[in-house]
C-alpha cells in the first residue's frame, strides 16, 4: 500500500458478486452491480488492499496510478 | 510494491469452479502472496491435494501440482519429500480430507516431522458432496446428514497436530487474509513439518443452513469467535469456550529432527564408510 | 567365466536382490506377513545407495508414499500380501491413471480377509486384474522360483518404467519364503531400463505431461525439474487437466489400454517345453509351476504325450498362445492354488478346440506332482 495506489478491476470477468470486496472495503468505493463488482467511487479508495487480499477470485487488484 | 500473484497462478483455469463467497479462493490469494516472500524457488514446488473442493487448488497454481485420492495427499507427498528432499512440498487438504479419511496421514506426518507445509482448509463441511458433516462441524450444527443437529465432538486440530509430534502449528481465518500470509509464509520457512488451520467459509451448504449467513457475515462471525493466541493464553477457561485461537500456537525449532535430514544421516553414514 | 558362486537366498530377500539390480531407489510400505521380508531387506540396502525406505503408518500410505516417489523420479516399489493388497487397490488405481511407474509386490496368501496368513495361495489373480475399480490396463508376472523372483522383479522394473505403468509381482508363500541355490547374474549381464524423460532442451511453457506419443508413452519429467505440470486421477487431456469430455475419457482409456496391447510379445513371458506329439498340456505359474513340470515329466516317462507352459506374465493373459495350444492340444489341465481363476481365460481363449481341466486347492496345501500326474492319466 502506498499513496495514490487505487483499486482496479484486473480480472472483472472472474467475479462471482460474492460481496466480500464491498464488504472490506472501509471507504465504500466498491459497490455490487447487475452481475459483477463495478467501482463506485475511485476518489475514495486508499488503496488498503483489503479488497485485493480478501477477493477469493482474483478479480482486484490495486495498482499505483500516478506512474 | 505490487506483488504479481498472477505469475503463480494457470489463469488459462480461472475462474476457479469454488461457489460465490467460497473461502478457498482467499486461501490461494494468500498462499501465492506467502510463496512471493519467501525465496522459494516455483520450478521446486510441488503442491499435492485430495479429494473435495480443496482438492482443485493445485490446478489453479503453476507448479508441479498433484491431485490425488481422498485423503492420502500427506502420504503421495511425504513419498515426494522423501526421494527428493531438495522440494518444497505444500499440501492443501480440508477439513474432511486430512481430518477424517485422511486423520491417520496426518498424525503420522506430524509424528514423522517431515517438511512438508501442510494448509488445512476447515470450512467445517463436506461441501463438494452437498452438505454432510466432517469432523469439524460443531456439535449442534444442522448438515445434511445430521438433520436433527449433530451428535458428533469436532477435533481442536491445533491440539491434535501438536500432540502428534508437528512443530510448526498455526490457525488462521480468512477474514484476516494479511495474518493468514504470514502464516503461510512462516510455515514454509520452517523447516519440519508446518500445520496451519484455516476458518474457511462455505456460505452454500454450511453458513445459510447454521443461521449464520452468506460469506460476509461468515467473515463477521469468524472475527467474533476467534482472538490472538497470545491474548487466549490468559482468558479464563469458562470464556474459552466456542473461541478460537489465531497465529502461532506453536513452534520448535529442530531442523536435525526434521524426517529426510534424519534419513540422509543414515545415508551419509555409509558414504563415510566407503571413505 | 564368471566369478559367481551359488547362494542360498529366499523367494521375498529374492525380489530386494533384483529390484536392487533394477536400480530400485525408493520403496514405501507396511509390514505383512509373508511379505515383510521385502521390506526389511531394501530398508538395509537402499540407504547403502543413497535410496530411500520408509515403513507408512498404513498400506494405503505404502502405495501413495511409493507413488510419490516415482513422480520424484526415483524407481519406486512397495510390497504387501492379500489383506494389504486390497488395502493399496484405489491408489493403485491412481498410479494406472497418472502413468506412474511403480513395482508392486504381492506375496499371496490364503484369503478372503486375514485368512491363513503362512499358507501359500494364488488367490489374488483376478483381484491384481481386477481388484482397483474401473477399466484399465494392467500387467503382472508371477514366478514360479526364487531365481525367477530376482529375473521377474528386474522385469517387473523395466516394464514399469518403460510403459508407465504400474506393475504386479505377484509371488505366493511358497515363492516367498522357500529358500534355494541360485547363481545371480552379473551387473553388466542384467539390461535395465529406464523411463522416458523430457529432453532436456524441451519447451516446458507448452509441455504436455499426457501428450499422444508415437509409443504411446509419454515422457514423464521428474517433478521439481521446471515443467511445473499438473497431474490428476480424473480423466484428464494431454495437458493433464480434467476436461470431463466423453471423448477425451476416451481417448486416454483407449492410450492406456494400446500401450500395453500394442506390446504384447515384449510384455508376455512364457517357458514351454511342449512336444510335437504332445496332446495334454499342463498351463501353470507361480509356485504350481514346480509340481506340473514334474507331473509331466512323470508322465512322459510313462510315455505319454505330455507338455508344459509355465506363464510368468499373468496380465495380460496370453490368449494368442493359449488358443494356439488349444488348436493342438486335447486336453489342457490348469492347476491353480485356488477356486479356478486364471482358468477362465484359458476357457476363453480355447474357444472348446479343447477340454479345460483345473486341479485346484484353496485350504492353504500345495499342489503335489502326483495330483497333477493323475489328471494327465486320466485317473479320477
Amino acid at each position: 500500500m502506498a499513496k495514490g495506489d487505487k483499486v482496479t478491476l484486473a480480472n472483472s470477468g472472474w467475479c462471482k458478486r460474492c460481496g466480500i470486496c464491498v464488504h472490506v472495503c472501509p471507504t465504500d468505493v466498491l459497490k455490487l452491480g447487475q452481475d459483477r463488482v463495478e467501482i463506485d467511487d475511485i476518489d475514495k479508495c486508499i488503496g488498503c488492499e483489503n479488497c485485493e487480499l480478501s477477493c477469493p477470485d482474483f478479480v482486484l487488484k490495486v495498482v499505483k496510478v500516478n506512474e | 510494491m505490487a506483488v504479481d500473484i498472477y505469475k503463480y497462478l494457470r489463469e488459462d483455469k480461472l475462474p476457479h469452479i469454488w461457489c460465490p463467497g467460497c473461502g478457498h479462493g482467499t486461501i490461494l490469494n494468500s498462499l501465492v502472496r506467502a510463496i512471493d516472500q519467501t525465496d522459494i524457488d516455483p520450478d521446486k514446488t510441488v503442491v499435492v491435494s485430495g479429494i473435495g473442493c480443496s482438492g482443485r487448488a493445485p490446478g489453479y497454481l503453476k507448479f508441479d501440482t498433484l491431485h490425488t485420492t481422498h485423503g492420502r495427499a500427506i502420504a503421495f507427498a511425504t513419498g515426494i519429500k522423501l526421494a527428493n528432499p531438495e522440494l518444497n512440498v505444500i499440501v492443501l487438504t480440508g477439513d474432511g480430507d486430512g481430518s477424517a479419511i485422511g486423520g491417520n496421514h496426518l498424525i503420522h506426518g506430524c509424528r514423522r516431522n517431515i517438511d512438508l507445509t501442510v494448509i488445512l482448509f476447515n470450512n467445517q463441511i463436506y461441501g463438494m458432496t452437498g452438505g454432510q458433516y466432517s469432523p469439524m462441524t460443531p456439535t449442534g450444527a444442522v448438515a445434511t446428514t445430521s438433520p436433527y443437529g449433530n451428535i458428533d465432538q469436532d477435533f481442536d486440530l491445533v491440539d491434535l497436530t501438536r500432540s502428534a509430534g508437528a512443530t510448526f502449528v498455526a490457525r488462521g481465518a480468512t477474514y484476516n487474509p494479511r495474518q493468514m500470509t504470514k502464516l503461510y509464509k512462516e510455515g514454509l520457512e520452517h523447516k519440519g513439518f508446518s500445520f496451519i488451520e484455516t476458518l474457511d467459509q462455505c456460505p452454500v451448504n454450511y453458513g445459510r443452513k447454521n443461521n449464520i449467513g452468506g460469506p460476509t457475515e461468515m467473515l463477521d462471525w469468524q472475527k467474533e469467535h476467534t482472538v490472538p493466541a497470545s491474548k487466549w493464553e490468559k482468558m479464563p477457561e469458562e470464556e474459552k469456550e466456542g473461541i478460537f485461537p489465531l497465529g502461532v500456537i506453536h513452534r520448535k525449532d529442530d531442523p536435525e529432527s526434521e524426517y529426510t535430514a534424519r534419513y540422509q544421516q543414515i545415508i551419509d553414514s555409509f558414504a563415510k564408510e566407503d571413505e | 567365466m564368471s566369478k559367481k558362486e551359488a547362494v542360498l537366498l529366499q523367494g521375498d530377500l529374492a525380489v530386494v536382490e533384483g529390484g536392487m539390480a533394477a536400480g530400485a531407489e525408493f520403496f514405501a510400505g507396511y509390514p505383512i506377513t509373508p511379505a515383510s521380508e521385502i521390506a526389511e531387506g531394501f530398508a538395509r540396502e537402499l540407504p547403502k545407495v543413497g535410496g530411500k525406505f520408509i515403513q507408512m503408518e498404513d498400506e494405503l500410505a505404502g502405495m501413495a508414499c511409493a507413488i510419490g516417489g516415482s513422480l520424484s523420479g526415483k524407481k519406486s516399489i512397495t510390497a504387501t500380501s492379500g489383506p494389504g493388497f486390497s488395502l493399496k487397490q484405489e491408489n493403485l488405481g491412481l498410479g494406472i491413471m497418472i502413468e506412474a511407474p511403480v513395482v508392486v509386490v504381492d506375496v499371496q496368501r490364503v484369503g478372503p480377509s486375514t485368512g491363513l496368513p503362512t499358507s501359500p495361495s494364488q488367490g489374488d489373480v483376478m483381484q491384481a486384474k481386477w481388484g482397483t475399480h474401473g477399466d484399465h490396463p494392467i500387467i503382472a508376472l508371477s514366478p514360479s522360483s526364487v531365481k525367477e523372483a530376482f529375473d521377474l522383479t528386474v522385469k517387473a522394473f523395466n516394464f514399469a518404467e518403460k510403459y508407465r505403468q504400474p506393475v504386479i509381482l505377484l509371488l505366493d508363500e511358497i515363492v516367498g519364503h522357500m529358500r534355494e541355490k541360485v547363481i545371480l547374474p552379473d551387473a553388466d549381464e542384467i539390461e535395465v531400463w529406464d523411463r522416458k524423460r523430457p529432453p532436456a532442451d524441451a519447451d516446458k511453457e507448452n509441455f504436455n505431461p499426457y501428450e499422444w506419443t508415437d509409443d504411446l508413452v509419454p515422457p514423464m519429467p521428474d517433478y521439481g525439474t521446471g515443467f511445473r505440470y499438473h497431474t490428476t486421477g480424473l480423466f484428464h487431456d494431454k495437458t493433464g487437466f480434467p476436461r470431463g469430455t466423453t471423448e477425451d475419457a476416451k481417448k486416454l482409456m483407449d492410450r492406456m489400454t494400446a500401450k500395453i496391447e500394442n506390446n504384447l510379445d515384449e510384455i508376455i513371458l512364457y517357458d514351454e517345453d511342449i512336444r510335437e506329439d504332445d496332446n495334454i498340456v499342463v498351463l501353470s505359474y507361480g509356485s504350481t509351476a514346480r509340481s506340473a513340470v514334474s507331473a509331466v515329466n512323470e508322465a512322459r516317462e510313462n510315455g505319454l504325450n505330455a507338455g508344459w507352459i509355465k506363464l510368468k506374465t499373468i496380465w495380460p493373459f496370453a490368449e494368442e498362445k493359449v488358443s494356439k495350444l488349444a488348436e493342438k492340444a486335447n486336453k489342457i489341465i490348469v492347476p491353480e492354488l485356488n477356486q479356478g481363476q486364471l482358468i477362465r481365460e484359458v476357457e476363453r481363449a480355447a474357444k472348446g478346440q479343447a477340454e479345460v481341466v483345473g486341479i485346484n486347492r484353496y485350504d492353504g496345501t500345495l499342489i503335489k506332482p502326483e495330483h497333477v500326474l493323475a489328471e494327465i492319466e486320466g485317473v479320477k
